[in-house]
């Protein structure tokens, strides 16, 4: 393999994974927190990729404003989600939680299809972000340039909120110690509620650059990427953003590499997210950057 | 008499801290032996490290014979060992005859065909694991409760429940871990006479953690003073409550 | 044992109840195969390999409180394992028309019980293999990994051509599964089932369930029950997978999804995480409603105006009782309880004793 193709995979790779570690995040502070895999968190992604659809062809508003609409929506919507469907049930056993996830994911796509329509729907691209810009032989797509720059941009403002300022302190607070943050008189609830909304928002952020980059709309094409994320929170370590961003390139590189030097493996592309999950599990459990929390007899 | 139980130097820790440093317990068969000192001093921890849920971190174990360091705790149970919980841990769907039930499966020695197909082989090993269940639940005075859900009796039933569960893996050595915490002193009182029962009873060698200092003193033979995961003072209850280093442990220096 | 003539009578009643019940199954299943049309039969068996779907991952998830999400793959496995078995040599020449299958199986041709049989215990030593590795994990972190392990197994049945016939799939197998096998297989494991829940084994994994450090204390090998568990959950998925497929006449990988699993955790759900007769009740209640409920993906006339088909809007009422079940009643429709005839009477349905004895 040349110089020239690795770098063309490289460039995709990265784009690829940035977007993976933009729905991560997500996943990995509502774990953090909640300790809860938010299963309908995919379906969230795809939420905001509709409602910029919806905003661009459909009402035809400007797309700077279609997409402001769309994430504002997609953010409500996540935090509507957080209190109908896990928020009663906090107290309850895991396995209850988890199900009612499950279930909520189940909804949000079945009433999908009936509203969206169960054909795919094509995604309007402006030919600025379709653009082909060409690097001594290296074909980049306008999108691809601009997720990771996005991705960083992002980034640098969660890791602001987290660790500059007050409610990024109560944040950290709640998911050390959901009880003894109560009792330090923070207001569990609404820290809960913004945690959701942040998710929401770069999921939302996440599910129109993804229509951007791959222009075609389904009510199900949150699964699939919403699970790999989720698999690449826990590779780099469930509840800690840095993990999450390394764990959506590592696995963006892995899925997109794997293929550009063993063609032949192609088919099992699918696969690569889970094998990666269990030998992580299996080799060390907290994932590259966890932390390690035992059960106390 | 013979050894029983011995700890050689044993040492876990938790990261950079030490939950229990140098730990050498000896304990005889027949005795009955208290492990005090101030909450967070590791007896806890002791517990939970000779009954295998942690492994030691260096150290070894013995137990009539076997070196039973880093073993499951399954198989330390199995031979012979058992314990209570102190934050009680029964198994909270189902009876409170099924919990001692449940006790006793280890010792049934049948293998699953014969327990689905319900062949007489099997039966007759589970009519008289009822028989013994309901022996030891009449012994601790739960008969009534037998159909009862388990979390659904009153505090100190589960403890005795606990008990009784733990006598149904037939144990040589059984470690309490704060029968008494709860009880008031009408309890206290009926706790040690059954303390005492028992172990002439099932020939048991105990092993008891405990704060309420007047079932220590009236039931123990030997006492292990432990602070900061360290073994500060040994001996009988005597030396132990006149000795200075137990004293500043438990009321501090001035 | 305390044996009252009370309790004898009104033991030799539910023994009476039991036979005449089962007898009145048979009849029931001997009508329903002689008299009803092909369509109805249809579904009727779907109801019965359903059950044994729910029951298996009942076993796993409600008894011994493992969150596994792996069943799709266990079942795949079973139907592929089935179907390729049971084919014959022309068959298979028939179906793999992209890539020959491989010389050790081009020949092979089995009646449908060695088939099911062999289905059963392929998908047990496949979730034996991967309970050794994935069980060593809990909650969520199994939940996840049996995913996982549920979706390399359908991408291996993609990719494995000269074996599965890939993406394009078995089709024109022998419709084999008849009411009397699918409603003969689901009564043969639920009966297994009950005996083993009831036996010292069946109290071994609901101790896991209640409290797995306990149980390991009380000299439970935690570890081997809980492999052995997932075992015999796979092995049952595996034997239903055999029978779906031989129901369905037309298997191909995508029919396992893992979405698949979720079918079968809302039966379970609704019926009660931990009970059989939730399971089975459910199983049947939902596979019949789903038919039945049918209508609501087709025009609709509501009287004052008329809409047109609406696809999906059946599966948003599933998806919808599923959430309200799980926030406002979690135990579903059992809880962990089971069907007894005192149950019955009980509510009011039987008398509290026989006529005998109240006359006494």
């Amino acid at each position: 393999m040349d110089l020239q193709t690795f770098l063309q995979q490289f460039v995709n790779a990265l784009s690829l994974g940035s977007l993976y570690a933009l729905i991560a995040i997500g996943y990995t502070m509502v774990y953090g927190i909640l300790r809860l895999i938010n299963f309908a968190h995919g379906d969230v992604f795809m939420i905001g990729g509709y409602l910029a659809f919806y905003g661009i062809s459909t009402f035809v508003i400007p797309w700077w404003l279609a997409v402001a609409l769309a994430i504002a929506l997609t953010t409500l919507f996540g935090v509507g989600l957080e209190r109908a469907a896990y928020r009663p049930l906090r107290d309850s056993p895991r396995i209850s939680i988890m199900i009612s996830a499950i279930g909520a994911s189940f909804l949000i796509e079945n009433l999908a299809i009936v509203l969206f329509d169960a054909r795919p729907k094509a995604f309007p691209v402006s030919d600025f972000f379709a653009a082909n810009y060409v690097f001594s032989g290296v074909y980049v797509a306008g999108i691809s340039l601009i997720i990771p720059l996005v991705t960083i941009v992002l980034l640098a403002v969660l890791l602001w909120i987290v660790h500059r300022t007050k409610t990024g302190m109560a944040m950290r607070a709640v998911s050390t110690d959901i009880d003894a943050a109560r009792l330090m008189a923070i207001d569990v609830d609404r820290i809960i509620s913004i945690t959701f909304a942040i998710g929401s928002a770069l999921a939302a952020i996440g599910g129109i650059m993804w229509a951007l980059k791959y222009p075609r709309l389904e009510p199900l094409m949150g699964i699939m990427p919403g699970l790999k994320c989720f698999i690449a929170a826990v590779v780099g370590g469930i509840g800690s953003i840095a993990g999450a961003v390394l764990g959506g390139l590592l696995l963006g590189f892995i899925e997109l590499m794997t293929i550009a030097f063993l063609p032949e493996l192609t088919g099992y592309k699918d696969a690569f997210a889970f094998v990666l999950l269990i030998v992580v599990l299996l080799v060390k459990p907290t994932g590259l950057l966890g932390k390690n929390q035992g059960e106390k007899v | 008499m013979s050894t029983l139980l011995e700890t050689k130097n044993v040492n876990k820790k938790f990261g950079g801290l030490a939950a229990v440093t140098e730990l050498n317990l000896r304990v005889d068969e027949g005795e009955i032996i208290g492990l005090i000192g101030p909450n967070g001093a590791g007896k806890t921890t002791s517990f939970n490290l000779i009954t295998g849920v942690y492994t030691p971190t260096s150290g070894s174990i013995t137990f009539a014979g076997h070196d039973i360091t880093g073993m499951k705790p399954h198989g330390i149970t199995r031979l012979g060992v058992a314990r209570t919980f102190q934050n009680i841990r029964l198994f909270k769907e189902m009876s409170v005859l099924e919990n001692v039930l449940v006790a006793q499966h280890m010792r049934m020695g049948t293998n699953i065909l014969e327990a689905t197909l319900r062949l007489p082989s099997y039966m007759k090993r589970e009519r008289h694991i009822h028989e013994r269940a309901r022996t030891l639940l009449a012994e601790v005075g739960l008969s009534e409760h037998e159909n009862a859900k388990a979390t659904s009796l009153p505090y100190g039933k589960q403890r005795r429940l606990e008990i009784a569960r733990a006598l149904a893996t037939e144990p040589k050595l059984l470690f309490l871990d704060e029968p008494a915490a709860g009880m008031n002193p009408q309890e206290s009182v009926e706790l040690m006479e059954f303390i005492l029962k028992i172990r002439d009873q099932f020939k048991l060698t105990i092993v008891l953690i405990e704060h309420h200092m007047q079932v220590v003193m009236g039931v123990c033979k030997r006492l292990y003073v432990l602070d900061y995961g360290v073994t500060i003072a040994h001996g009988t209850p005597e030396e132990i409550q006149n000795n200075p280093k137990v004293i500043e442990a438990y009321l501090g220096v001035e | 044992m305390n044996m009252s003539p009370v309790l004898h009578d009104t033991q030799r009643r539910d023994r009476m109840l039991t036979i005449g019940a089962a007898l009145l199954g048979l009849a029931l299943l001997f009508v329903f195969d002689s008299m009803f049309d092909p369509f109805t039969m249809q579904i009727f068996k779907l109801c019965a390999i359903n059950i044994i779907l729910a029951l298996s991952l009942n076993l796993i998830n409600g008894f011994t409180g493992l969150f596994s999400l792996g069943h799709a793959g266990f079942m795949a496995v079973g139907a592929y394992t089935c179907a390729i078995l049971s084919m014959s040599p022309d068959q298979k020449a028939a179906n793999y028309v992209l890539q020959p299958i491989v010389p050790w199986l081009a020949n092979v041709h089995l009646p449908f019980l060695p088939s099911l049989l062999v289905a059963g215990l392929f998908a047990g030593f496949i979730g034996w293999i991967l309970g050794i590795v994935a069980l060593r994990l809990r909650d969520d972190y199994l939940a996840i990994a049996t995913l996982g392990f549920s979706e390399i197994i359908r991408v291996l049945l993609t990719n494995a051509q000269t074996i599965t016939n890939g993406s394009l799939g078995l089709k024109g197998l022998p419709r084999y599964t008849t009411m009397w096998w699918a409603w003969g297989s689901a009564i043969a494991i639920t009966i297994f089932l009950v005996l083993l829940i009831k036996s010292s084994y069946g109290r071994a994994f609901k101790s896991i369930r209640d409290n797995e450090i306990a149980a390991e204390a009380m000299g439970i090998d935690v570890f081997g029950m809980k492999v052995l568990s997932f075992t015999i959950s796979s092995a049952l998925a595996g034997i239903a997978g055999g029978l779906l497929a031989h129901y369905l006449t037309t298997i191909d990988p995508k029919q396992f999804i893992f979405l698949k699993t979720f079918d079968i955790l809302l039966i379970v759900v609704l019926g009660g995480v931990g009970s059989i007769t939730g399971s089975v009740v459910a199983a049947i209640v939902v596979t019949v409603s789903m038919e039945a409920l049918r209508f609501l993906d087709g025009p609709l006339n509501l009287g004052f105006m008329v809409t047109h088909g609406i696809p999906g809007l059946r599966m948003v009422f599933f998806s919808a009782l599923l959430m309200i079940v799980v926030i406002y009643r979690q135990q579903g429709l059992m809880g962990t309880a089971e069907f007894s005839w005192a149950s019955l009477s009980r509510i009011g349905l039987l008398p509290k004793r026989s006529s005998k004895e109240a006359a006494r």
